[in-house]
This record gives structure tokens, C-alpha cells and sequence, in this order.
């Protein structure tokens, strides 16, 4: 056997159904029989969270060397020598007892259940159980169901309390907010009476459920496992990239559910991931593309839209004077599209995928980047220098929650208030908002710290700098925008300052907006081209596949609002972005979408900002159409088509390649499969990725790929320098940085190339030396104003349900937003004369809005937190876009 | 309904002092939430998590599987009449009907003057002294249904001091002093366990 070859330092030998098998050390009996072929049936047991042994259905005959007995294999490790027999008359009888107990209690109404059709117990029943019964008695009875939360129900009588929910509660998500309870004869799963099962991650049990005691209220009784179609996909809801499966019935998305890979999700999704399959269906999807007319936004005909979006596009006065915002909800072949049709046809920079909420491409794309597995290394440490991951990437912070847990890693939190990570740092600093870089410099030197630094004091600080100077290895950084009422240089600053401090750092960028990764990295931000190169160095590269090109570095979402709102922009695009919600600062969003001439919107459902368009084109959404996504990481996963779109609305690339033509330009693309064909030989972090994509992996790509050239040897137009193949064609040259080269297709077969992609050098179709990737510029700190007594200083974070279209377009979602509120800390309360649920009235230069009082010990004093975009008083009335940081007064209410 | 008043937070954080983990104070804490409202309630448990970091679910959990642990409101005095086999052959039963007769409540009831709940237990492991009963977890032995008439009655009146209220444990509360508490340090974080280290010096 292949096994028996493997070097047993390491492995175990034992022998499962008298065939010997190596198992690794300290794997349990139950994953060696897996991995080699022999399933044990098993409830309770699940590959992702400790063993508990609750169900006992894994009972096998295993020998010792003291005879054999049943033993539990999901709490057995292999150790030399064990003899375990999964087939033996008193294992088979074991099964049969165990199945014939778990069912005296259970009810047997599988055929109203949703989980029949998919349920283990049923299943195991079939292949292991009893035929019939031994139990007269009257079973159990329950109120069924009980609402545990606003989103998953119990039914306690088809509960086999395997502990799978409330360990997945505790271990996992850290919210033990659901337990055991009379325990003994009456044990119920349950949660404290008026104390909901509240958690972003509740969506797990149901999934984990090994029965139906917990199901979804968006899935309840909506259709059936044989009737389901299923599609491997990946989570567009934020950026961390989970992988899911879609299911359909009748061309309807039903449910989506995690699937398992090990660089990122681990089989687990958020609950605005899993219930976000309510958008897909939602009422408020556009069917057919809109025209403004006297009366208002009214259907209109796909080529009459279509000519006059073009029409509008070709009447600007100049390149300038067009812009562009959003694309951060796209594939990165929509992206690609655009980007090819703004930069490469209409010759306009003013592109920008992120709206004044994220940080600049230079960083996100040029800072040495960090996987989520290397961030979550064994014994690693970790700052966190950015948003409450628990809010924006829940999967995130699963993943670091059992790093900090499970796998020793110290995580050190610089943040402008405690955040839902907190508990499981070793150090936590809260600096004033615009200070952070000061306190992040002083916490990255090699001496003591003995003062206080952004009102921090020094022993905290100094707790924080010995944390991070104990790390054995480099650190890594997860860096993203803590306060929106921050600007961004301060975090550019800080991780400057990390930089130049400890040059070995590497970073994961926080963003939060699904495919805005993707977008940067198809060049959908000013002075920016497609494979995360500059303008400057990649102009030449494209000059050769696209026509045209942006004569000088555009305008950012911020610019392009501000020369809107003075009269320079003709016509805005908008990207399925919504900047009167989004944009940091309201008020100039609002005089920007009032000043363009013309307004123009691509999107799946009209938002506040699309209401406002002219021409408003219906778009294709996620589950309706094929693509690739790019995850934080940089990680290339695929999309996939699961249903029709509604009506007749088509995916983005579809839209820019009509536009183009009706502009006189033909971008080349009949299918999806066109873009990406392009993209991988054109975009130079993305060189290859069409073969990568096409072999499949559900962990997806990391980019760029490790390549290997095969190069023809009698072709003497081509020379080798090192590891980059110039390969001379019809006279250009291209260079292309290989990390091997082999000189025919035959010698591509050894092993020097085994798991690279392999290019043909003498396919490539563009000219011109590949480009370098885009640098990170650090900049010099940050100088925050004075502090002023009489204000606080603002903090908009983010919670993870909101006011904007993607959880107001879910019905279970919308809901679960928790409204706006200003959180103080209680030592304020009495010099401000406001009282908890109070309304108080929080005031800026140009705005002031009025909300409830929330007293919170988790913000520093000083600092008053609010939630971005939610209903009863906007923070970003409040905030100013060119103000490092936005001062507040707070008055009481009258 | 009500939280820990502030003397028994005080108590509380004495108690959670004995142990390494804040978390093993659970069960004295709901002894002493017990005895200051006579039943467990939920606004005490919340607190207990609070008080010792543990979600209000989980110390449902752990309160719900003992049975002395009351979630509803009971009387001043539970009395529990064994009615296992020792006392049923010495006339278990029989004393629990006259009580259900004399209290004017079946088991598990409380009279509506609030003073008595009823309750038939299995074996209290007084079976020599059979038939026997608990008042408030304190024995009576050997009791004849005058006997019960007569405690019915000294409860009623007061002439029993020896009886407190049901949740109290003992007349005498246990304290421990500062330098004997363990305190709250996890063991994985010591090398050697504080209640050896602080005795160490003496015992070597």
C-alpha cells in the first residue's frame, strides 16, 4: 500500500479492518479511518471543533492490546499497534443500539422536516439502524419550534443533543449565548429566557445540525434536498472571500451554505453571508434598464438605454470630465471591462472602486501582503491596526479567534475604542482618533515607553510594546480603517511607521466591500492599470492591446465629487456604488451628485444615489453569472452562475463591451471566458490565471502565480537573462519573469516544474516589458489639530447589519440593524448632564444630528462613537472629507 | 426579580477570591443569590455572569441541573416528605397525605400565605429514622402526623429559630482570610498554585 511507503517517524501504524494504515501522531482514530477509506458514522463529531464524545454513534471494536472493546474513535488518538475492527458483529450492534436510543425520543415527522432528504440520522438510520423499534412509550413532547434568535428556530423534541451547536456557540464563535440546560433526564439546548441566540455567526448550527432541530427562518419549508440545485461558489457579501454553496429550486436561490477550505472560511459564513441569499431574490431587483423622463425613472427599451448611456458618454467635453465611481460589487471581469472601456477606450483616469472608506490602492496593493493563514500562524503574533473585524470580516475574526485560542498567537489591538477582539488581545490601546501613527511608531521601538502618548498611558503602552517586541518572528498587520471620521493617512502613516520600524512585516488588508480587491487590481482606481500596476509604468505595456490611454493620474472618489460639485464633471458613473450613503462625507456627495450634468448607474437595485440617475442600467447579480472574485488576501476564487438573472438585466462586462461598440470600439468580448482570457495574458499579476482557474481548486489562486515558460530553443529571437524570457515577436520584445524556464515542452514534464503554470512564451500577445507591481509610498506622520476640552472626537465605525442595499434588500437582514446611537463613556455622562437612552444632539461646524445615548466603558473618555449608515441621524452629515479628524460637541436633547 | 444587592457583591467577590478560576465561584454565588431572594432569579443569574464572566446561559446551565436550585418562586419553609421505600413502609405516604391535607396544597404547591411548598423527595438517606422529612434541607425524624401538625405550627409562630429561610445555608458564614484565599490566578499562569506557595514557607 501507498501508505506503508511513507517514513514512519512521524505516523503511527495501525491496522483498521485488518489493513495497516499510518496514521499521523495524535490523530484520532475517526479522521485516520477517513482519510483512509473507511467512514465511522458519527453525530456529534465534526472535523472543525474539539471532540466530545456526546453521541457515542462512533462507538468501534478497538484493540489495545487488552482485547477489544468499544471505544468512542473521535476521542481515541492513534496510538502504535491498535487494531480497530468498524465492521464487527459487536460494533454493527453498537450502531443498532445507539440508533434505536437516539430515535426512542425522536419524532419521526421527517416527512415535514426540512432536514429530510439531507439528515444524517435519517441517512445513518438507513445504513446502520434498526429496522424498526423495540419503544411503545409516548415520546417526549415539546414546543416545537421555539425562535432562538430573529433567525434560527429550535425544535427541542428532534434535538439528539450532540453538543455540535453549543460547542460551535462557545469554542468557535465565542458567543455562549445558547447551553444545555436541566440537564439530566429533561437536558434541553436553550437559551437564558429574553436572551436570544444574538450572534453574527448563528447561521453555523443550522448547518452543523445533524438533524432538523435548527433551522433557518429563510429557508423554513421552502423546498426540498432532491429538488435543490447546488453550485460551488464564493461569498460576495464581504471580502474575506468564504466559499459556499448556492442551492436553487425552480431558478430560485433557496439558501447558501459554507463550504469548507483551509485557507479561509473552514466551512463557516457570517449571518449577513448566509441570509444574504434574500438579495438575490429580493423584490427590489431592477428587471429592465431605466431612462429618466419627465415623470421619472421609467422602463425603457435595452437598446434606447444603451444609445443614450453612449450618447451621454460621447457628449462629455473632454476625458476629464467624466468619472467614475464604485465597481467594488463586481467580478474582476466586469471590472476588467470597465476598466478597459473608461481607461483604455474613453481615455479617463477619474476611476476610483472605493468610496473615501477604504485606504489608497498604493497601499492595499503595494505593502507586503500577508495571507489569512500566515496571519493566523501557530505562535505568531498579530497587531490589529484597523475596523472591528468582528463587525466587517466576521469570518476573519473566527479565524483569528482560534489563533488567539486555539494557537497561541498574540494579538495586539491599536484601535480608537474596544472592539469585539478585544477580549482576546494581549494588549489593547485606544490612542485619540488621528493619533494612532504617534502611539503605532512609539510601540514598534526598542526602548521602554514612559509617557503617555495620545491619551494613552505609558503602562498600557508599554504593555502593548512588549507584547510586539516579544514576537520571535516577523509580525503581521491586519490594516484597514478604524474610523471613517479618520482620515486614511493617519493609517497610511502608521504602517509607514511599521515599515520603516520592522521592514519584515507583512500586511492583510481590512477592506470590506466584496470585490474591491478585485477592482484595484483591474485598475479601477485613478493612476492604476489592470494587474496592480501603475499608469506610469504600465502605460506602454497596454499601449499595444488597448487603444487608448488616460494622459495623467485622475481624481479619487473625493476629487471627483468635489469637481462635480464645481461643474467640472459631465457625466458620473456610477459602478453599483451608492455614494449618498457611502461617501464619508454626506453633504459632498450630495452637492457632487447634484453638479454632474449627467448621471449614470449600473446596478442590481436602485439605491438613493441610482434614484437620482438618468440612465440606469440593470445588472446581472451575484449567482447570476460566471466570473472570478479576488479576496483580501489576493486569493483568485471563482463565481458561478447558479440562476437567470431577473428580466432581463446582463452582467456588467456584457453592458461595457455594448457601450464600446456603440462608441465606435469593439472590446473583443463575447463571452466571460473572453475577459479572462485576457486578463490573464495581459494584466501582469494576473498572467496565467486562466489555466490556474481551470484546474480547479476550491482553495482558489493565490497571484501572482509561480510560472514556468516554455520556450522553443530553435526560436532565436529568444534570449535568456536570468529568470526573465525576452521573447522577440513581429519585433516587440516581452519580457516575462519566470521562476522556471525550460526550453521545450517536453522537459516542462520534470519535476523543477511540478504544481507551476505553464505559459507558452511565443503565445503571448501584447509587447513591451512586463511592468513592475505598484510600490507602497510611505508618507511622514501625521500632525493631528490640538486637543479641545469642550469637544470629543468622532469615531464611525461600522456594524456588520446596516442601512445599505445589500442587508435592507434581505428581509430576516434589515431588521437587525441597530439604529443610530452616539456611545460615550460613562465618566462623561454627568459633565454632559445626558443619561443612558437619553437623546442627545451631536453637533459639527456644518451639521448636527440627533440620536440616542448609549453609555459604553469600551470608548475612551473624549472619544464619542458612532455607527455609520444607519436609520435616525447619518454620521456622515457630520463628517468633513478634508479634516484629518472630525471634532464633535454633544448637548442634550431638548 | 432583582440583582445582587451591594453587601452580597461584596460577599460575592470574596467568595470568587477562593478560587483560580472566577468561574468555580459559580455554584456558592448561586447559593448566596438563593438565599437573598429564596429562589433563583434572573436578573441574579445574569449578574452571577457577570460576576464571574461567564454568558447568563451558561449559569442556566449549571443552576438547572440541581434540583435544590429553585427558578421559581418558593415558600419560607420547602418541606420535603420522603416517600422512598424505608419510609413508605413506615408510612411515608400516609404523612404526605395528611400534610397535603393540613397545608391545603399537593406537591410541589405553596400556601398561599407564601410560608409553605410541598414536595415528595425520593430517599434522603435517613432511612433508620423513617418516616422522615426536610424542612428547608433540616431533618425531622420519625414524624407522626401530630408531630407534623405541632411543626406546622411552631413554623407558623416562629418558635422555630433553628429553621431559617429557605436559601440560607448556615448561621455562620465562612470566611476566608486575605493571605489563605487562592486568588484569581489561572493555574496555567503559576508555576506553583498560590494556596501551596502562600502555605509553603510554613510547611517547609
Amino acid at each position: 500500500m501507498a501508505e506503508s511507503d511513507v517514513t514512519p517517524i512521524d505516523g503511527v501504524a495501525v491496522e483498521i479492518n485488518g489493513v495497516e494504515v499510518i496514521a499521523h501522531k495524535g490523530e484520532l482514530l475517526i479522521d485516520a479511518a477517513e482519510r483512509t477509506g473507511t467512514y465511522i458514522p458519527r453525530f456529534c463529531y465534526h472535523e472543525r471543533m474539539n471532540p466530545v464524545g456526546m453521541c457515542r454513534m462512533c462507538l468501534v471494536e478497538v484493540d489495545t492490546g487488552r482485547g477489544p472493546a468499544l471505544q468512542p474513535s473521535c476521542m481515541l488518538e492513534c496510538t502504535p499497534g491498535m487494531k480497530a475492527d468498524t465492521e464487527s458483529a459487536v460494533t454493527k450492534k453498537a450502531q443498532d443500539g445507539i440508533l434505536e436510543f437516539l430515535l426512542a425520543n425522536h419524532p419521526l415527522d421527517c416527512p415535514v422536516c426540512d432536514k429530510g432528504g439531507e439528515c444524517p440520522l435519517q441517512d445513518q438510520t438507513m445504513a446502520y439502524g434498526p429496522g424498526e423499534s423495540r419503544f411503545v412509550e409516548e415520546k417526549r413532547h415539546k414546543e416545537k419550534p421555539i425562535p432562538i434568535s430573529d433567525l434560527v428556530l429550535l425544535d427541542r423534541e428532534r434535538c439528539i443533543l450532540c453538543d455540535r451547536c453549543t460547542r460551535f456557540a462557545k469554542e468557535v464563535a465565542g458567543d455562549p449565548l445558547i447551553h444545555f440546560i436541566h440537564r439530566g433526564n429533561n437536558t434541553e439546548v436553550n437559551t437564558f429566557p429574553d436572551e436570544p441566540f444574538a450572534s453574527y455567526f448563528s447561521g453555523n448550527t443550522v448547518q452543523i445540525c445533524p438533524v432538523g432541530a435548527l433551522t433557518s427562518s429563510t429557508y423554513r419549508f421552502k423546498a426540498r434536498p432532491w429538488d435543490l440545485e447546488t453550485t460551488e461558489s464564493t461569498c460576495q457579501t464581504c471580502s474575506v472571500g468564504c466559499r459556499i454553496s448556492i442551492d436553487s429550486s425552480r431558478d430560485q436561490v433557496q439558501r447558501f451554505a459554507g463550504v469548507d477550505i483551509d485557507p479561509v472560511n473552514w466551512g463557516w459564513l457570517c449571518d449577513k453571508g448566509r441570509f444574504s441569499s434574500e438579495v438575490v431574490t429580493s423584490d427590489a431587483r431592477l428587471s429592465e434598464p431605466l431612462v429618466r423622463d419627465g415623470s421619472g425613472l421609467v422602463p425603457a427599451k435595452w437598446s434606447d438605454a444603451l444609445n443614450r448611456f453612449a450618447k451621454a458618454l460621447d457628449n462629455a467635453s473632454s476625458a476629464q470630465s467624466i468619472g467614475v465611481i464604485g465597481g467594488s460589487r463586481l467580478t474582476n471581469e466586469d471590472a476588467y471591462a470597465w476598466s478597459k472601456f473608461f481607461k483604455g477606450v474613453l481615455a479617463t483616469d477619474n476611476v476610483d472602486a472605493q468610496l473615501g472608506d477604504g485606504l489608497p490602492a498604493h497601499v492595499v496593493l503595494g505593502l507586503p501582503s500577508a495571507t489569512i493563514d500566515e496571519v493566523c500562524a501557530p505562535g505568531g503574533t498579530v497587531l490589529l491596526l484597523g475596523p472591528d473585524v468582528k463587525e466587517e470580516l466576521p469570518v476573519l475574526f473566527l479565524r483569528l479567534r482560534h489563533a488567539a485560542v486555539e494557537d497561541r498567537v498574540t494579538i495586539v489591538e491599536v484601535s480608537p475604542r474596544s472592539t469585539g477582539v478585544t477580549s482576546l488581545t494581549k494588549a489593547s490601546v485606544h490612542p485619540r482618533p488621528g493619533e494612532t501613527a504617534d502611539v503605532v511608531a512609539a510601540l514598534m521601538s526598542s526602548a521602554a515607553i514612559d509617557r503617555e502618548i495620545a491619551g494613552v498611558a505609558a503602562a498600557e503602552l508599554e504593555a502593548a510594546r512588549a507584547a510586539l517586541a516579544a514576537a520571535t518572528g516577523p509580525i503581521t498587520v491586519v490594516l484597514g480603517r478604524a474610523s471613517l471620521a479618520e482620515s486614511a493617512s493617519v493609517t497610511v502613516a502608521a504602517a509607514s511607521a511599521i515599515l520603516a520600524a520592522r521592514p519584515d512585516t507583512t500586511f492583510l488588508s481590512a477592506l470590506r466591500r466584496s470585490n474591491v480587491r478585485g477592482a484595484l487590481d483591474m485598475g479601477l482606481a485613478p493612476g492604476l492599470l489592470p494587474g496592480r500596476v501603475t499608469l506610469e509604468d504600465g502605460a506602454e505595456w497596454y499601449s499595444e492591446v488597448w487603444p487608448s490611454m488616460p494622459a495623467a493620474v485622475g481624481l479619487d472618489t473625493e476629487g471627483i465629487l468635489r469637481a462635480a460639485a464645481d461643474g467640472r464633471i459631465d457625466v458620473l458613473v456610477l459602478l453599483g456604488a451608492d455614494p449618498l450613503s457611502d461617501f464619508t462625507d454626506a453633504d459632498l456627495a450630495e452637492r457632487g451628485l447634484t453638479g454632474a450634468r449627467t448621471v449614470l448607474s449600473v446596478d442590481t437595485a436602485l439605491n438613493p444615489s441610482s434614484k437620482r440617475a438618468d440612465i440606469v442600467l440593470a445588472a446581472a447579480g451575484f449567482a447570476e453569472k460566471a466570473g472570478t472574485t479576488t479576496n483580501i488576501e489576493g486569493r483568485v476564487s471563482t463565481l458561478s452562475q447558479r440562476v437567470t438573472p431577473p428580466g432581463t438585466a446582463r452582467a456588467d462586462w456584457m453592458l461595457a463591451a455594448e457601450v464600446s461598440t456603440r462608441l465606435g470600439t469593439d472590446l473583443g468580448f463575447e463571452s466571460f471566458g473572453d475577459v479572462l482570457a485576457e486578463i490573464s495574458a495581459v494584466a501582469p499579476a494576473y498572467l496565467a490565471l486562466d489555466q490556474a482557474i481551470a484546474e480547479g481548486s476550491p482553495d482558489g489562486v493565490m497571484l501572482p502565480l509561480d510560472v514556468v515558460v516554455i520556450i522553443d530553443e530553435d526560436d532565436e529571437d529568444i534570449v535568456i537573462v536570468d529568470e526573465t524570457v525576452t521573447v522577440s515577436q513581429d519585433g516587440a520584445e516581452v519580457d516575462v519573469t519566470a521562476d522556471v524556464v525550460v526550453d521545450d515542452a517536453d522537459a516542462a514534464d520534470s519535476e523543477s516544474t511540478e504544481g507551476l503554470i505553464e505559459i507558452i512564451a511565443d503565445d503571448a500577445d501584447v509587447a513591451g516589458s512586463m511592468p513592475p507591481f505598484v510600490q507602497f509610498t510611505p508618507i511622514q506622520m501625521v500632525t493631528a489639530p490640538p486637543v479641545d476640552s469642550y469637544s470629543f472626537r468622532l469615531v464611525a465605525s461600522r456594524k456588520l447589519y446596516d442601512q445599505g442595499t445589500l442587508v435592507q434588500s434581505a428581509p430576516s437582514l434589515a431588521p437587525l440593524a441597530p439604529g443610530s446611537t452616539v456611545s460615550l463613556n460613562p465618566w462623561e455622562f454627568d459633565r454632559l448632564g445626558v443619561a443612558t437612552g437619553g437623546r442627545a444632539i451631536v453637533r459639527t461646524a456644518k451639521a448636527s444630528v440627533n440620536v440616542t445615548v448609549q453609555s459604553d466603558s469600551g470608548v475612551p473618555r473624549g472619544v464619542a462613537a458612532m455607527i455609520v449608515n444607519q436609520a435616525d441621524g447619518r454620521v456622515s452629515d457630520l463628517v468633513s472629507a478634508d479634516e484629518l479628524v472630525a471634532e464633535v460637541r454633544i448637548e442634550t436633547a431638548p | 426579580m432583582a440583582r445582587l444587592t451591594n453587601d452580597n457583591v461584596e460577599l460575592a467577590r470574596e467568595i470568587i477570591g477562593r478560587y483560580p478560576r472566577p468561574k468555580s465561584a459559580l455554584i456558592p454565588l448561586l447559593h448566596l443569590a438563593q438565599e437573598q431572594d429564596g429562589y433563583l432569579t434572573d436578573d441574579a443569574m445574569a449578574h452571577i455572569g457577570e460576576l464571574v464572566g461567564v454568558s447568563s446561559a451558561e449559569v442556566l446551565g449549571t443552576a438547572s441541573f440541581y434540583e435544590m436550585f429553585k427558578m421559581e418562586p418558593v415558600g419560607r419553609y420547602m418541606v420535603n416528605i420522603c416517600t422512598n421505600i424505608s419510609c413508605q413502609l413506615r408510612g411515608g405516604e400516609e404523612l404526605l397525605a395528611h400534610a397535603e391535607k393540613t397545608l391545603g396544597i399537593r406537591p410541589g404547591q405553596t400556601t398561599s400565605d407564601g410560608l409553605f411548598t410541598l414536595e415528595d423527595v425520593e430517599c434522603i438517606a435517613a432511612c433508620t429514622e423513617a418516616p422522615c422529612l426536610q424542612v428547608n434541607y433540616r431533618y425531622e425524624h420519625r414524624i407522626s402526623n401530630e408531630g407534623f401538625d405541632q411543626l406546622v405550627n411552631d413554623l407558623r409562630a416562629g418558635r422555630r429559630t433553628d429553621v431559617p429561610a429557605h436559601g440560607v445555608l448556615a448561621e455562620v458564614r465562612q470566611h476566608i482570610p486575605e493571605d489563605r484565599r487562592a486568588g484569581v490566578v489561572t493555574p496555567e499562569d503559576k508555576d506553583v498554585p498560590v494556596w501551596i506557595s502562600a502555605a509553603g514557607e510554613s510547611n517547609r
